[in-house]
């Protein structure tokens, strides 16, 4: 039997790598689009300041790029190494779009990177402008299949299982392509990815006003970040309330934990802003409600009921007493693949195999699970409220501070005020962490609340992992460390060595703190 | 449009194009990084070595991805039983190629010896180390792999990560590791001229001569290793179900191939004469035709490699049936299908913008190019 601590230290090792490359994901894709803008006025104006500006936060993106590139790979490899069984089970659907994200976005922006960096004086103007918009769409189209791959694993269409080769199978490719939850992600993810470019640009462009440097870069930086930034912080949060709303289609579950929703509320259900939870006897000990606005948000209807964590649990314990038959059935049909009772009997349940499987977390032969193991297992269908409740509450609030944030940056460029406003050029500079903060806990509600799930309704996580033995995971982990750690150092110490420097360091002679057009090497 | 039997052996041959591009893209890139610390003697030396892939080895390393990707969605068992089985070969590979974008990006970007010559030497590993255990994993799927599955199919490898590095497996790594550092040096001395360019042309025919040697040894130690064979009816189009078939294990099955189809021996004909041309070549300074050359030489070993186990593709040492092959370890018929026109759509663009990218860097990388991008270039 595969043992809890190998499912946990797995588990570990995909959250810490895919926590730490998506601190560097979000960046790109919102600073390419700020080098598009800022290029795209250069070519329009011919001002070369805007070139130069192009160059230095193109400098600063590639310092990010080449941790987003090198982490990405961890993750490609992590499906197979950590998740054999998982790649069998799903790899028919779940490998297509990762493929077509190579073919179609990795390849493109990874072309276009090298030409942005070293095509400036082997390209026309338009040109590069050409390459950066290339670079641009490449990024972009890259985050589109992996979370149509994503959105799979949280709304699993298109789809069904095979006795035959004992797995999951596609059989609409478009239903995979335009489920309604990969798309949703899609426009509130990459948003995100602008607010934080726009975050960083101009919470650098802000220290550089506030010590009076290049204020000319500085200023010209601002304003596009700020309007830039605000654009997108409002689609964040409009896509946002969108994926909550198909969440509350696909996957009720996450909703009901995001939201500590013990019981099912008569419609139109109010929203908890705060609650002290109590997970041990499953109610809140006190809440702040609002009333209407979960119903109306979850399911923009005024008479839905949105279902609670007590009546879902309740729906899968029937699932898991079905799903019981199911498995009994499927092995059977493995044994023989001819059994004309088997075969009827797992037509009729085949919809709650997913649920029979949880159980072979507690015995291998789900036949002989005991009353506990199957009260165990329903248990386990929801994640635990009390941090999905207050990351998703976080996340929330940090976002709306940053609508505040963008709206007041943008007011005060229009009004040419945000030199005079010191607090302002402060609070856009200490906000600097608050858009990673944001996306990391974006991803952990995701998908610490699709637990025990790594294919919703599907396949169990515990059944997912490889065959390993936990000596290899702890191996492995502390290697990830290792690496990150001084991956991150290195990183940062470039970051702020660069952002120091600012504009100076591009060496056209044009800005403070230039350096020597031929810097000498020395030694240690 | 295509029936699932036809399709299966369309994406045997996608996977072998992927993996072939792999080696003369990336390969090349890799090949300059082994190079590196040797035929750099100094800083801008170094900097113009790195500088002619510094536009490309991003866009070449996609050629990996894309490969992983691919195997990922059409041959998900192989996927998953070679990348957890390999387990730490798969995360010294990927360790391994943590040194190079940081190393091509980050390198140049501070002005001190002991910083650039620690990312030199992280480019030296980032090259040298994947194509060796590349190598050495072909080596070992030549001799059978010790894994089996269950009846829910999962796979559970019993061998250890120092099984892995056994005489034959390290000697076909040493045929990989200089097959790349031929394919870097014929790219490298394309791009550079003067010092540099000779020695990297004494490099490259020093690799082309060990790979022709250990490559013409690997392939007499084949004939008595064990091969593998099906001896159940294949049923080509049938649902892939990998315990259905029987397999029998046998000295000088991976030769049967050759007698069916003499045309097959072109292949390591290939090898040999495209490593031999390219030593030439090279040494007369016809440096492009070199590279093609050796990219040639490339299809020819790998295609060797891959034809002579067809069907299998990743054959079980401990349980026969449990043997992966190009019948049974597939996707299903719609997914080929998907993944097939996706293909076929994508790769003639990736070709177009890659040889235009290639296009407008073109010419010899030189120190005084180094000099006048002190600040933009690697």
């Amino acid at each position: 039997m595969i043992s809890n601590e190998l499912v946990d230290l797995s588990r570990l090792q995909f959250a810490v790598t895919a926590l730490y490359h998506f601190l560097f994901v979000p960046l790109t894709l919102g600073m390419v689009w700020i080098l598009v803008i800022m290029e795209s006025v250069y070519v329009m104006t011919g001002n070369v300041i805007w070139k130069d500006m192009t160059r230095f936060w193109g400098k600063l993106f590639g310092i990010n790029f080449a941790l987003g590139v090198t982490t990405g790979i961890t993750m490609e490899f992590q499906f197979g190494t950590n998740w054999a069984y998982y790649s069998h089970y799903v790899g028919d659907i779940f490998g297509a779009p990762l493929a077509i994200e190579g073919l179609m976005a990795f390849f493109l922006e990874s072309t276009m990177i090298g030409l942005f960096f070293f095509g400036w004086n082997r390209l026309s103007r338009n040109q590069h402008l050409m390459v950066t918009v290339l670079m641009a769409v490449g990024t972009n189209l890259s985050a589109l299949w992996i979370l149509i791959a994503n959105g799979w694993m949280q709304n699993p269409v298109g789809s069904e299982f095979s006795y035959l080769t004992m797995r999951m199978e596609m059989t609409d490719f478009w239903a995979v392509l335009f489920n309604p939850d990969a798309q949703a992600k899609f426009v509130h993810t990459v948003s995100a990815g602008y607010v934080t470019g726009a975050m960083f640009v101009l919470s650098i462009s802000s220290w550089y006003l506030l010590k009076g440097r290049d204020i000319e870069f500085a200023k010209r930086s601002f304003r596009v970040a700020a309007a830039f930034g605000l654009a997108s912080v409002c689609s964040v949060i409009v896509l946002g309330d969108e994926s909550g709303y198909t969440v509350g289609e696909a996957q009720q579950t996450k909703l009901a934990a995001m939201e500590a929703m013990w019981e099912t509320k008569p419609a139109p259900a109010g929203l908890a802003l705060l609650a002290g939870i109590n997970e041990a006897e499953q109610k809140n000990d006190w809440e702040v409600e609002i009333p209407w606005v979960m119903g109306i948000l979850g399911t923009r209807s005024l008479s839905k009921e949105i279902p609670g964590i007590h009546e879902i649990k309740a729906k899968n314990r029937e699932r898991i007493v079905q799903g019981i038959k199911a498995v009994s059935a499927l092995e059977a049909l493995r044994a023989n693949r001819e059994d004309p009772a088997a075969k009827q009997a797992f037509e009729r349940y085949k919809a709650d195999l997913g649920f029979g499987l949880l159980l072979r977390k507690y015995v291998l032969n789900v036949n002989q699970a005991t009353p506990e193991m199957i009260e165990q297992a329903v248990n386990d269908t929801v994640p635990r409220v009390l941090p999905m409740f207050w990351g998703f509450r976080i996340m929330v609030g940090l976002g709306f501070a940053m609508l505040v944030l963008f709206g007041l940056a943008f007011y005060s460029t229009i009004r040419s005020s945000y030199q005079q406003k010191p607090w302002l050029l402060k609070w856009s500079l200490w906000m600097l962490p608050a858009p990673w903060v944001a996306c990391e806990l974006g991803w952990f509600v995701a998908e610490y609340g699709r637990q025990p799930w790594t294919i919703y309704g599907v396949l169990p996580t515990h059944m997912s992992v490889s065959t390993l033995s936990v000596g290899n995971l702890y191996g492995s982990l502390a290697g990830f460390i290792g690496f990150y750690t001084v991956l991150l150092v290195v990183e940062m110490f470039l970051m702020f060595k660069f952002s120091r420097m600012g504009p100076g360091s591009l060496g056209t002679g044009r800005y403070q703190n230039d350096i020597s057009p031929h810097t000498p090497v020395t030694s240690a | 449009m295509f029936d699932y039997s036809t399709l299966k052996i369309i994406w045997w041959l996608l996977v072998g194009v992927l993996l072939v591009g792999f080696a003369i893209m990336d390969g090349h890139d890799m090949g300059v990084g082994t190079l590196l610390p040797f035929v750099g003697r100094n800083d801008v030396e170094r900097r113009v070595i790195i500088n002619t892939v510094g536009p490309h080895w991003d866009g070449n390393q996609v050629w990996f991805i894309t490969g992983g990707g691919a195997i990922f969605a059409a041959w998900p068992l192989v996927y998953a039983t070679a990348f957890s089985g390999f387990y730490w070969a798969m995360l010294l590979v990927l360790w391994a190629l943590f040194f190079r974008p940081v190393g091509f990006d980050y390198r140049s970007k501070i002005a001190n010896t002991t910083w650039r010559s620690v990312w030199d030497w992280g480019l030296f590993v980032g090259g040298t180390v994947p194509p060796l255990i590349f190598g050495v994993a072909f080596g070992n799927l030549l001799q059978g792999v010790p894994f089996q599955f269950d009846a829910y199919l999962v796979s559970t490898y019993t061998g250890s990560f120092w099984q892995l590095l056994n005489p034959f497996a390290l000697l076909t790594g040493v045929v990989s590791t200089a097959m790349i550092t031929m394919q870097g040096g014929s790219y490298l001395a394309h791009r550079t001229e003067g010092i540099i360019q000779a020695r990297t042309i004494r490099a490259t025919m020093g690799a082309a001569l060990v790979m022709i040697l250990a490559f013409v040894a690997a392939g007499f130690w084949l004939q008595s290793i064990d091969g593998y064979r099906i001896t159940s009816v294949v049923n080509a189009s049938a649902m892939p179900d990998p315990l259905s078939k029987t397999v029998v294990r046998e000295a000088g099955a991976w030769m049967a191939n050759y007698g069916q189809q003499p045309l097959m021996w072109l292949l390591p004909a290939l090898g040999v004469l495209g490593a031999a041309v390219a030593a030439v070549l090279v040494v007369m300074r016809h440096t492009l035709i070199a590279f093609i050359s050796s990219s040639l030489a490339i299809v020819g070993v790998i295609g060797t490699a891959g034809a002579s186990m067809f069907p299998f593709v990743m054959p079980s040492s401990t349980s026969l049936a449990s043997s992966l092959t190009v019948w049974d370890s597939v996707s299903s018929h719609l997914t080929l299908g998907v993944m097939f026109w996706a293909t076929m759509i994508f790769m003639p663009m990736i070709i177009v913008y890659t040889s235009w990218a290639y296009s407008v860097m073109r010419g010899k990388v030189t120190a005084a190019y180094i000099r006048e991008n002190d600040h933009a270039a690697y």
